[in-house]
């Protein structure tokens, strides 16, 4: 392990190197990520179908409105259609009253759980980090989400793009308390 | 209706239902959206190699799988049933310009002439497939997130670090399309 990152690390005299207490796993589980809400009940791991079902429907969008579509991205960042700005642009104001909303009126899941948010917080990897992310947007004509629905619609080449993405993430991993934040 | 299914939908359609996953997810399990983070589960799963990023219970992370086996089921089924016959329409600027590049083949959805397997290992196919997929990953992680996870997820709760990396994203890719990109299809 390394140890320059657990010195930094506030809640580092709970830790073991064997043991990882739930406050280390959150702790290092919430860096550079969006989502760390757990749900305090137990359930059943077939429940994760509802995730699944949510994504059949956005696999669907993907390919029928062209999204995961190569030609479409570079358009995009030409200039030269309309699309992806509705899609995108469509998308977020139709979230950004969904999340009102669901503050608003303290919506609860269908679990009875409140809905949490977390402030995000501002650090240079969101600058560095995106330059990169989009270079390879342009290249790939992909974001994460879309590779996986290019693969499955035929365009097995693409398997190498997500295990190289994988590559990029352990890079980032490996390298991570090296760069600037 | 089946024909109304098979034409390309309009982004208007397809962005509200995109808007639509950010309160789904919310709701059927308090889940932020995102997916770019299945990569790191990805890694923390198969080869964590003592490498303190990756040494988390990704385990609970489990749903974030699901999510994306559904994005590829999903893919599968609008591929095999409700495709649309023609190819995709694009701006004859575009058109034109990757003509002149040998890239005329529009009948799938990513450039044949550019992904096709026999292509992997050529010069093209190794900095595209390859080097484009890296920084994919790379640059997300680093970023805190893709465009679900920051441009949907974060721009829905008005976060203003996601709105920066929306912007470099966006800058990023009007970079390669524009300066890089020609470069390297001309190879």
């Amino acid at each position: 392990m390394d140890t320059s990152t657990i010195k930094n690390n506030p809640i580092n005299g709970l830790v073991t190197d064997n043991k990882m207490s739930d406050a280390m796993d959150f702790e290092v589980r919430s860096l550079d990520t969006m989502c760390v809400n757990e749900s305090q009940i137990q359930h059943p791991w077939w429940y994760n179908f509802k995730y699944m079902i949510v994504g059949i429907v956005f696999g669907i969008v993907f390919v029928k409105a062209e999204i995961i579509s190569w030609f479409r991205i570079q358009e995009m960042f030409r200039l030269q259609s309309f699309h992806m700005y509705g899609v995108i642009g469509t998308a977020v104001v139709v979230g950004v009253i969904s999340v009102f909303l669901i503050k608003k009126f303290k919506i609860k899941t269908i679990h009875g759980e409140s809905i949490e948010f977390h402030p995000k917080k501002f650090n240079k990897g969101q600058i560095y980090g995106g330059l990169l992310f989009g270079l390879g947007w342009a290249l790939t004509g992909a974001c994460p989400g879309p590779l996986f629905a290019q693969i499955a619609t035929g365009a097995f080449s693409v398997i190498i793009v997500v295990l190289s993405a994988i590559a990029g993430t352990w890079t980032y991993g490996y390298f991570r308390d090296k760069l600037p934040h | 209706m089946i024909e109304a299914l098979q034409n390309p939908w309009p982004w208007y359609v397809a962005g509200a239902i995109i808007g639509l996953i950010v309160p789904a997810l919310l709701i059927l399990g308090n889940k932020h959206f995102g997916i770019s983070a299945n990569l790191r589960h990805a890694c923390a799963a198969c080869f964590p190699a003592n490498i303190n990023f990756f040494k988390y219970d990704w385990k609970k992370e489990m749903w974030n799988f699901f999510f994306v086996i559904g994005i590829f089921a999903g893919a599968f089924i609008a591929a095999q049933f409700l495709a649309d016959p023609n190819p995709v329409v694009i701006n004859p600027k575009l058109a034109e310009e990757l003509a002149g590049y040998g890239i005329t083949d529009m009948s799938n959805l990513v450039p044949t002439q550019l992904f096709a397997i026999q292509n992997i290992f050529t010069l093209k196919g190794i900095i595209m497939l390859v080097g484009g997929g890296f920084l994919v990953g790379f640059g997300s992680r680093y970023a805190g997130g893709c465009t679900s996870g920051h441009s949907i997820m974060g721009l829905s709760d008005l976060q203003w670090p996601s709105l920066v990396a929306t912007i470099m994203f966006m800058a990023g890719g009007f970079i390669m399309a524009n300066l890089i990109l020609p470069f390297i299809l001309a190879l």
